[in-house]
């Protein structure tokens, strides 16, 4: 790997470590209702929103009221989606004369945007309006990744509070995270991206007439506005086809490494706010740690492996800046798979490169990333939660069994309920990926799906319900997603991901909160420190290994030793 | 059932017309406002105009096949059999060729007999014969103009260093040395060549 994409590594760690500190405080202090130094310009503005939708502020919710309020809120703001895609044609802001969308595609794309996933079957050029893009995906961005933000913080609330019976209240959190957190980032973000190069108009395209005398249409749009949220939130939905590709959503090396610092910046500074609430700092960081070195090898793999080029690559070609393929010039080989694994490694699912035409190994950084549970760091609150449950109170049940001891966390007893909650979410993810995966490659209609063939014809559809179940959104591309099959059965892999993880967490954290703490013994296993990380690490890699390393050995795996074999598809 | 309507669905609609209003109208509004304000190039898309009218935009590859011009790197956006060069502004796309796509390979020794035709049969850089992942890849790596620059020069009767100076007019180096990578603007460095580039 060259020595200027470690530099890159390194100083995107660098800035992660800086913000993680001061943007994690600083969640748990609006979380918390705390004044910022915001407070005298959004605290109105806060006021004015709770009155207009009669909302009660210090009106707390038990486990069922919070989570039935973010059902509902899910269920209004995908059929109003799905309304507006259907007649978006006949709604303003349409300069380019986009027509409505197909009722299964409007389907899978209100619930993609609503359930922080972002995964596309419309092109972002000519499929919406926009109203459509303004209008409701960025404002989906805004409030899908607040709405993972409530639930990690009710989560830690449960965790962190004695003898309580409520978790907090949906609707404030919700405004709060998108007001005082995602909304001033995105402000500043936006304008940097435009500095740069994004632009940030509603003139519809422009025709122009090439130097070689051809006309060339150029498809244009509030592009930087909606840019900076689909990092910062995790979303992932690019303004067009070719996401952060495009050199429109990102132009220059400079907003390539800001987007990948938007990517993790949220998702790291959440273990901070948990060591806040935990009143230990150290809690949190050592859920940074092993969040990091998960992360960091997945990176570096990626990173090498696309360093090194095309073994198939006739001999006529000087591969010296690896494999470009589905590569832009500005970025580079090796940072395409940095970001690919900054995008899997959160629930983000934007790209800089196509994940499609990445050499084997490299391909299946972000696949097994996505299969873990999205945990390294994960999506804004979606990461910590996951790692919360699948992790932290699996690895306190497994390191209870080995001592012989009532397993505790945070000085509270784990016991049955909460085994059984935190096992299905972690049975969920794998029965979605694997039973729709498996459904689609015994059907005509799935296998209809996969542009290249072989085994990685396979990786494209494992790829699509790992990526939609998890809520991810990136894609092995190549695979035509507009069909009816596809759409449906990819919203309801996403649906399952996004709710059967929300629900048994959110009855989680009501359990836990009822505990009494128990003041720690000799016996309490420690849940700090390397050991502590380690065991984390090894819980989360073994479960996800042990679930997926069967369907990945059929993808990635003997792809890569057929490719050293020499063989082609 | 009343109490579930007031205490949730109620609320649940009223706050997502109250955020839309403000993340969906007030927040793009005021970013737009400010970007046109500020940077009005860069929010209108970078174009480049040369008398009065519009050529292209300094971010946006364009489809060169003629031997006078440096050509960018294979596309796939809307490429066609109408319009094989690809560069169409409104499909961003890439080839999505697996690793082990005989396709791929295919396609890369057609483009690997296409340069060597015009150029010689020295080592071609791997960005003039791989596609772009947006299909509109502005750049190409300082290597593959270098390949380019004695065709170029000998179809426009100029020496060869005074198109390495054109080229090395429009060569980016990385930000602080590591962030991005070395890049060569094909639109703006073939402006140049045509006398046309009057900023810059």
């Amino acid at each position: 790997m060259p020595f200027n994409d470690f530099l890159t590594l390194a100083s995107i760690g660098l800035a992660i470590l800086l913000i993680t500190p001061l943007l994690g405080g600083y969640i748990h202090k609006v979380m918390e209702g705390e004044r910022v130094f915001l407070s005298p310009v959004l605290r109105p503005v806060e006021r004015v929103v709770y009155r207009l939708s009669g909302i009660d502020e210090t009106a707390e919710m038990g486990w069922k009221g919070y989570t039935l309020a973010v059902l509902v809120m899910a269920a209004v703001a995908i059929v109003a989606g799905y309304a507006i895609f259907r007649i978006q044609d006949i709604l303003p802001l349409n300069p380019g004369h986009v027509g409505p969308m197909s009722p299964d595609l409007s389907f899978n794309t209100s619930v993609s945007f609503e359930t922080n996933t972002n995964w596309q079957n419309y092109s972002g050029e000519t499929g919406v309006s926009y109203l459509t893009q303004a209008g409701v995906l960025a404002v989906r961005n805004f409030t899908s990744a607040a709405t993972g933000l409530a639930v990690a913080i009710a989560l830690i609330r449960g965790l962190t509070r004695r003898s309580a019976k409520t978790l907090g209240n949906y609707w404030v959190d919700l405004t709060r995270g998108v007001l005082y957190i995602l909304l001033p980032i995105s402000i500043v973000g936006a304008l940097i991206l435009v500095w740069q190069g994004v632009p940030q108009t509603w003139n519809g395209p422009q025709t122009v007439t090439t130097l070689q005398g051809v006309q060339q249409t150029i498809s244009l749009g509030p592009i930087a506005s909606q840019e900076w949220i689909k990092d910062l939130g995790n979303n992932g939905g690019g303004f067009f086809n070719a996401n952060s590709a495009h050199p429109f959503e990102s132009p220059t090396g400079l907003t390539n490494w800001l987007e990948i610092v938007a990517l993790l910046m949220c998702s790291f500074s959440l273990t901070f706010t948990f060591g806040r609430y935990a009143g230990n700092r150290r809690q949190g960081w050592t859920i940074f740690g092993a969040m990091a070195a998960i992360l960091l090898v997945g990176a570096v793999v990626a990173m090498h492996s696309e360093a090194a080029g095309n073994p198939l690559f006739p001999a006529s070609i000087n591969q010296a800046l690896g494999n470009m393929e589905g590569k832009e010039t500005r970025f580079g080989s090796a940072v395409g798979g940095l970001f690919a694994a900054a995008t899997t490694g959160t629930s983000t699912g934007a790209i800089n490169a196509w994940h499609d035409s990445f050499q084997p190994i490299a391909g299946l950084v972000p696949l097994f990333n996505m299969e873990l549970g999205e945990i390294s760091p994960g999506g804004i609150g979606a990461g910590i939660y996951g790692m919360l449950v699948i992790g932290a109170i699996l690895a306190v049940f497994i390191a209870g069994l080995m001592v012989g001891r009532t397993p505790e966390f945070l000085g509270k007893k784990v016991e049955s309920y909460e085994i059984k909650m935190a096992m299905i979410t972690a049975l969920v993810l794998g029965a979605s990926i694997l039973g729709f995966t498996a459904l689609a490659t015994a059907l005509p209609e799935g296998l209809a799906g996969p542009l290249n063939k072989g085994p990685h014809g396979f990786s494209e559809i494992l790829y699509a319900f790992s990526s939609q179940t998890g809520n991810n959104g990136s894609a092995f591309a190549g695979l035509t997603g507009n069909t009816p099959f596809y759409n449906i059965t990819g919203a309801f892999a996403m649906l399952i991901g996004r709710y059967g993880m929300i629900v048994p967490i959110l009855a989680l954290a009501g359990s836990m909160a009822a505990k009494r703490r128990v003041a720690p013994s000799l016996g309490t296993f420690p849940t700090t420190g390397v050991l502590w990380s380690v065991l984390l690490i090894g819980v989360v890699i073994i479960v996800g290994a042990l679930t997926f390393f069967p369907a990945l050995s059929l993808g990635p795996i003997v792809e890569q030793l057929l490719q050293n074999a020499g063989k082609v598809f | 059932m009343q109490n579930f309507l007031r205490h949730m669905l109620a609320p649940a609609i009223a706050l997502l017309v109250a955020l839309t209003l403000v993340t969906g109208v007030i927040y793009p509004a005021a970013v737009t406002l400010v970007a046109q304000v500020a940077f009005p190039s860069q929010a209108n898309g970078s174009l480049i105009t040369v008398d009065g009218k519009t050529v292209g935009s300094s971010l946006i590859g364009q489809a060169f096949d003629q031997p006078k011009y440096f050509w960018g790197r294979p596309s796939d956006a809307g490429a066609t059999t109408t319009n094989p060069g690809g560069y169409d502004g409104t499909s961003s796309a890439g080839s999505n060729l697996g690793p082990t796509s005989s396709a791929l390979i295919d396609a890369i020794t057609a483009q690997v007999d296409r340069l060597r035709a015009a150029n010689g049969n020295a080592p071609i850089p791997v960005d003039l014969v791989t596609a772009s992942a947006s299909g509109l890849d502005p750049d190409i790596s300082p290597a593959g103009a270098e390949y380019q620059v004695a065709r170029v020069a000998a179809a426009r009767n100029l020496t060869v260093d005074a198109v390495r100076a054109a080229v090395a007019r429009h060569t980016t180096q990385p930000l602080l040395g590591f962030i991005g990578e070395p890049i060569v603007n094909v639109l703006e460095l073939n402006l140049d060549l045509d006398g046309l580039l009057t900023t810059k």
